[in-house]
């Protein structure tokens, strides 16, 4: 097990907390404002879905701007923001004893019977 | 679908829709939809068209202030939420200039009427009708989201009773505009605040952009005062006293006597229309 820890700082997935080039230096005041990571619930989805990420100096800026960024093409009835450095994520290093163990266990699929047409979000 | 309760969900699955594979980006509206354009009887055609240039002038003439922030703003998201912004109220000068122009021809007896873009780009300043307050370049941050604060919190308080209009049309496009300009005052509204009540420079910024404001801050309705009041209060900012900029001869913006910066607005809003004056695109 790594002893690095990670964020989703980025939008992307993990990345480094420790050990990773920073600019500005981490020790500086920090002039740009915190990462934020935005969820939407669109009009015909069930579930809040990550869509990106953007910049706010506090959550209800955060709302605001994802407001203005993320639903501009009538997307979504409901939005959450997060900030990106409160997600812990699963680091690379971990992706086996994390997810092969699930690779081979194809009964924990509803693949052996007929989902009709008409049925969505399966 | 107006309910929005914690199971919409589900419902909105079920309902009759031919784009239900679409869980994002679909299902836009006409707000004139289905809505009788004739002017009804008992209202003055002429008078409504005049009212309805006076509003849509307020809306083309900001909307183009706002534009010009364009890559000039301190951050990307702020750049989108002032086109937002800039964008609505353009929207609301499109369907206002047009509601004037079918009034002007209701009110006329050959039925001619000009379209909004004829009115939009090939009027003088003298013609406009367009408060003054909207004519102003922003010298900065502080006076843009002063200005839209006062703007917004104002043509919100109007439209909120417009929308009970006896022209359909006028109402329609009110109740529109409610919406998006309860979003521009709350916008406008956080960043007076944040900027009122941040460090010493913020707020001597702040207070110094209310000051230039040509509005006269005595004039205001008593429902804006009381946004204006509990704002400003929370921002810790002082209300301005008289407005710098008096009447000329008892007349301003309303009557066509406007400052000079609008000169300056129309010059760039309508040159490619006044050089190309067939062009389409």
């Amino acid at each position: 097990m790594t002893k690095e820890t990670f964020t989703a700082e980025g939008g992307h997935g993990a990345v480094p907390v420790s050990d990773a080039p920073v600019e500005p230096a981490a020790a500086s005041v920090r002039s740009d404002w915190p990462l934020y990571e935005v969820f939407l619930r669109g009009k015909r989805g069930l579930n809040h879905v990550h869509v990106g990420s953007l910049h706010a100096a506090d959550p209800q800026m955060a709302l605001h701007h994802a407001r203005d960024l993320y639903t501009r093409r009538n997307e979504g009835v409901s939005i959450w923001v997060v900030a990106a450095t409160d997600i812990t994520a699963s680091s690379p290093d971990e992706k086996d004893p994390f997810f092969a163990p699930a690779g081979d266990k194809v009964y924990r699929h509803p693949t052996f019977y007929e989902i009709p047409d008409d049925v969505p979000h399966i | 679908m107006t309910d929005e309760d914690e199971f919409a969900a589900y419902q909105s699955l079920g309902e009759d829709s031919d784009d239900h594979r679409w869980a994002f980006g679909t299902g836009f509206t006409d707000p004139l939809e289905g809505i009788d354009a004739s002017v009804p009887d008992g209202v003055d055609a002429a008078a409504l068209a005049a009212y309805c240039l006076m509003l849509g002038d307020d809306a083309l003439i900001y909307s183009h202030r706002l534009q010009q922030w364009m890559t000039r703003l301190p951050e990307l998201e702020e750049e989108t939420a002032l086109a937002n912004i800039a964008l609505d109220l353009l929207g609301q000068a499109r369907m206002l200039l047009a509601r004037a122009g079918q009034a002007e021809g209701a009110a006329r007896p050959d039925g001619h009427g000009r379209a909004e873009d004829e009115l939009a780009f090939f009027r003088d300043a003298h013609e406009f009708r367009n408060v003054r307050l909207v004519e102003r370049l922003d010298a900065d941050f502080a006076e843009l989201t002063g200005r839209l604060l006062v703007f917004s919190a104002w043509r919100l308080a109007l439209f909120g009773e417009l929308a009970r209009s006896r022209d359909q049309v006028l109402a329609a496009i009110a109740a529109k505009g409610v919406k998006e300009l309860t979003y521009h005052r709350d916008y406008a509204a956080q960043w007076v605040v944040r900027l009122g009540d941040g460090t010493r420079l913020s707020h001597d910024k702040m207070q110094a952009a209310l000051g230039v404001m040509a509005a006269d801050p005595a004039k205001l309705r008593a429902d804006v005062d009381a946004v204006l009041d509990t704002v400003l209060a929370a921002a810790t900012l002082e209300r301005p006293g008289a407005a710098p900029t008096g009447l000329v001869a008892g007349q301003a913006g309303r009557d066509g006597v406007h400052t000079e910066a609008l000169g300056y607005v129309l010059a760039e809003l309508q040159s490619v229309a006044r050089a190309y004056p067939d062009a389409t695109w």
